[in-house]
């Protein structure tokens, strides 16, 4: 298969290009971030996206799902990355129609991913537990309880946990805390008596949310995937997370590189246009290198993800790692490149700085996944 | 089935059938490539056999039209066989600067004349081509060349020198840029020649690497004479006279797009994964990380980014052969897998250790970790340094001011 969009995909990036730049640009994050919208988005905006076939991009099309894939969930997190835009797009479109449509029984399809097409029911991922990305550590527990188990633990980064309708948990239903095999993932109503969520803002501007559960009693019925099989499930999950956040954080690059390159032409300094200055052309150079590697990377993450999603999982990480990077020495170059103006809240590049590092601790930095990787490899 | 599912199947056939047990250990090295030219002789049967089978089918050109040695493969074509090849680890039959530079030069320059000669010759390994460019005062400034072309009449009269001319001293024929109007601003009195190296006035000299060893030459011209045609009407300048650089630069193009298709940790010093032999050589600790963790992470790394590379090599490809031509981000791979085969064999050598560091009774020993990574050390400067790289990424890709 070529590693290049075919062309429905390319009409869905342009079509994703013209309606967020207009819809929702980097001015539309900055009001509901001034506006201190609880919501952490506009849900108007989600409206408009699910209308368009975006909250179901990758369901299948006998749920309401436009079916476009992980390849077209990744167009869209490219342009949402562009333009810094906010919605409940990862989370629920990709985290929460992955864990479903791929490991949901046949009664939960059909309860949910109509929900998750129509934007009406946003969906949460709860799977770490302390500051950094360690999914196999879980320690929160599921106890069995008559036909069922109760639920009691904590969660912290649970991303727009604060308005999730629904929360994926990540629960552990035998073994120690750092064995893989005795996680269960659980499907539970986000509004139950028993789970308490508060609210944490990100540097980003974006929201997530530390939630506590006590006791709270669920059935087999909640259950997603296998008992004491959720761990794989869980990868499957996060693969996809990876992926479609690599697309995210690549978008962002390429954004962030473009504003600096076309300040590099416009700046004057010493009489010349600081773009001229061997000193920063050989950095932007090198940063549209990474830039090209990036997107080769993420797009064949997805592509995998398409074609053979059991084996996606490695390459996921990868994109993950080198879009990190990537991003990383892109907003901060973009900041440096800029001079003073760089730092200053009015000028859009800081955004975008905040937004990656954000992207970057969320399911694994690229520290973590050379680790993974290593490991995997027998090193 | 469609076209191309046939074609895969039938090449799949065809290599198990003709590429021999012996070519497929993927182990591609200067030493176990076949090279060809009047001074060659394989170096084993089993090379002989597979460049035959090749060259029967049009496979040392696989893509220049048949009537000029190739098989006139389109781009998805070329691509399966590519594949199909790595996935038996399988070598390429003949490779050399013939098939990588000039081929492509001179079939978007070269007229039907030339073509047939010098193509059907390249392709059947018979000429052994080296690449006449930079000289002691134009290195990186490649157009401030001065090796002096006059025309007299029925020939050219060639008096100047090169230098770092790779394999001179092994090859037949050498295309070279030569300077034919010394008034003319430097990019417009270059002219492209092509010259048999047993030419009167021509002699070279070996210049050592850091390495030990030695493929480069010094080569000199003492009054040689170039007739204007071969035969009856094939040229022996390629292109208009006075306008070789448009001939050079398309030249560098391809060098730049052969040289970023390298896969640079592996062809460091062979198959096997970097992170797989520092486990081997360093062990590993109760946990199974390997016992280095600074060394593991940049390992990790660097694997990260060689994967990047060549998916970005087949990606830019893929998108050239949907029409967006490859052009400057070719500089983009030749730099990003220079600094990687620096990266990978600096990390074979700190894996290694005083092991990898130690000198044999015949100096450092060819084909060495050593030996590699000294002369390693020249991809960041030949075919272009990093830094004329980054100039043209600069200037070309992201279209930044010149000062
Ligand atoms: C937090 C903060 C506090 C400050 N406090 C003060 C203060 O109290 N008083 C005061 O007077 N000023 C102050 N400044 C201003 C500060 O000195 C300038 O921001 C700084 O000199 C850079 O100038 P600039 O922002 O115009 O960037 P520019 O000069 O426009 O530079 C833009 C980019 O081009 C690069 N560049 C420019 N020229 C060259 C060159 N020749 N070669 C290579 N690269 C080049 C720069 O390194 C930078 O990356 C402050 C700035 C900040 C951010
Ligand atoms: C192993 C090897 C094989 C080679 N094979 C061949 C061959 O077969 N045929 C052939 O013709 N040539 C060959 N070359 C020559 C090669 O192309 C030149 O060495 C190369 O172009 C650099 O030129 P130079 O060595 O004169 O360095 P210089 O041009 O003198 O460069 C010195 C340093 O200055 C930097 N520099 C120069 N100009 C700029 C600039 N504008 N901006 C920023 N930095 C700059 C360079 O990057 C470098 O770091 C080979 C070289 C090597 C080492």
């Amino acid at each position: 298969m070529s590693l290049i969009l075919t062309e429905e995909q390319e009409m869905l990036q342009d079509a994703a290009n013209g309606f967020l730049a207009e819809n929702a640009p980097v001015a539309a994050f900055r009001e509901v971030r001034d506006s201190k919208n609880p919501d952490g988005f506009c849900r108007d905006l989600w409206k408009e996206m699910a209308n368009m076939g975006w909250a179901g991009i990758i369901v299948e099309e006998e749920f309401g799902g436009s079916e476009f894939g992980y390849v077209g969930a990744g167009v869209l997190a490219e342009q949402m990355g562009r333009n810094l835009t906010a919605s409940p797009f990862f989370s629920t479109s990709v985290l929460g129609a992955t864990a479903v449509q791929r490991y949901g029984t046949a009664k939960q399809k059909e309860q949910h991913l109509g929900s998750i097409c129509d934007g009406s029911t946003l969906f949460a991922l709860a799977v770490d537990e302390g500051p950094r990305h360690r999914p196999e550590h879980i320690e929160f527990a599921a106890t069995p309880h008559g036909n069922g188990y109760k639920l009691s633990g904590a969660k912290t980064f649970v991303a727009d946990g604060h308005v999730a309708d629904k929360l994926i948990i990540a629960a552990r239903t035998s073994g120690d805390a750092n064995d893989p095999s005795g996680i269960t993932l659980f499907l539970v109503d986000a509004n139950a008596a028993e789970i308490e969520r508060t609210h944490t803002p990100m540097i980003d501007s974006r929201s997530a949310a530390n939630i506590k559960v006590d006791g709270l009693e669920v059935t087999g019925d909640d259950i997603l995937g296998e008992v004491d099989g959720g761990y794989e499930a869980l990868e499957g999950i996060l693969s996809a997370g990876r992926a479609v956040l690599g697309a995210e954080m690549s978008g962002s690059s390429q954004q962030a590189f473009s504003i600096t390159t076309d300040y590099l032409k416009e700046r004057e300094q010493f009489g010349q246009k600081i773009g001229s200055f061997q000193g920063l052309q050989h950095r932007a150079a090198h940063l549209a290198t990474e830039i090209e590697m990036t997107k080769s990377a993420v797009l064949k993450s997805l592509q995998l993800l398409d074609d053979d999603f059991e084996s996606a999982s490695a390459t996921c990480s990868m994109a993950k790692a080198k879009s990190g990077m990537t991003a990383q020495l892109s907003t901060q170059e973009a900041i440096q490149m800029h001079g003073g103006i760089g730092v200053t809240d009015e000028y859009d590049v800081g955004l975008y700085f905040k937004r990656v590092h954000v992207a970057q601790q969320m399911f694994g930095d690229a520290g973590f996944h050379a680790d993974r990787l290593a490991k995997r490899s027998g090193y | 089935m469609s076209d191309l599912e046939q074609f895969r199947a039938e090449t799949r056939a065809w290599l198990a059938e003709n590429c021999p047990e012996e070519m497929r250990d993927g182990d591609i090295t200067a030493e176990n490539q076949c090279w060809g030219g009047r001074q060659w002789e394989f170096q084993s049967d089993a090379q002989k056999r597979w460049f035959e089978a090749a060259l029967a089918k049009g496979y040392t050109v696989p893509t220049w039209p048949k009537e000029y040695g190739g098989a006139g493969l389109s781009a998805d074509e070329a691509k399966i066989l590519t594949e199909e090849r790595d996935r038996i680890n399988a070598r390429k039959p003949l490779s050399n600067f013939g098939i990588s530079m000039l081929g492509p030069a001179l079939l978007a320059f070269g007229t039907h004349e030339q073509k047939l000669m010098h193509l059907g010759a390249i392709a059947r390994g018979e000429i052994r081509w080296c690449q006449g460019y930079s000289e002691p005062g134009a290195g990186s400034d490649l157009a401030s060349l001065k090796t002096k072309c006059e025309d007299k009449g029925d020939h050219w009269l060639i008096n100047g020198q090169k230098i770092w001319t790779s394999n001179a001293d092994i090859s037949d024929w050498i295309f070279c840029l030569v300077r034919t109007d010394f008034d003319a601003p430097k990019h417009k009195g270059i002219t492209f020649i092509l010259m048999d190296m047993a030419s009167e006035g021509i002699s070279v000299k070996p210049i050592i690497l850091i390495s030990g060893h030695s493929p480069f030459c010094e080569t000199f011209f003492d009054d040689v004479k170039v007739p204007k045609a071969y035969g009856d009407d094939n040229l022996s300048v390629v292109g208009e006279v006075n306008r070789g650089w448009d001939v050079a630069k398309n030249l560098l193009v391809h060098e730049r797009g052969m040289l970023g298709t390298m896969s640079p940790l592996r062809g460091a010093t062979g198959p096997e994964n970097l992170g797989g032999y520092a486990a081997g050589e360093i062990g590993v600790d109760a946990t199974g990380r390997l016992d280095d963790p600074s060394l593991r992470q940049k390992i990790a790394q660097a694997e990260i980014d060689d994967w990047a590379y060549n998916l970005t090599v087949e990606r830019l490809n893929d998108e050239a052969n949907a029409g967006n031509g490859l052009g400057a981000k070719s500089s983009m791979l030749k730099y990003a897998a220079s600094e990687l085969t620096k990266k990978g064999s600096q990390l074979r050598m700190d894996i290694g250790g005083t092991d990898a560091a130690t000198i044999g009774p015949d100096g450092i020993e060819y084909g060495s970790l050593a030996n590699t990574w000294l002369y390693n050390r020249a991809y960041s400067i030949l075919g272009g340094t990093t830094e004329v790289q980054l100039n043209i990424i600069s200037k070309r890709v992201l279209e930044l001011p010149s000062a």
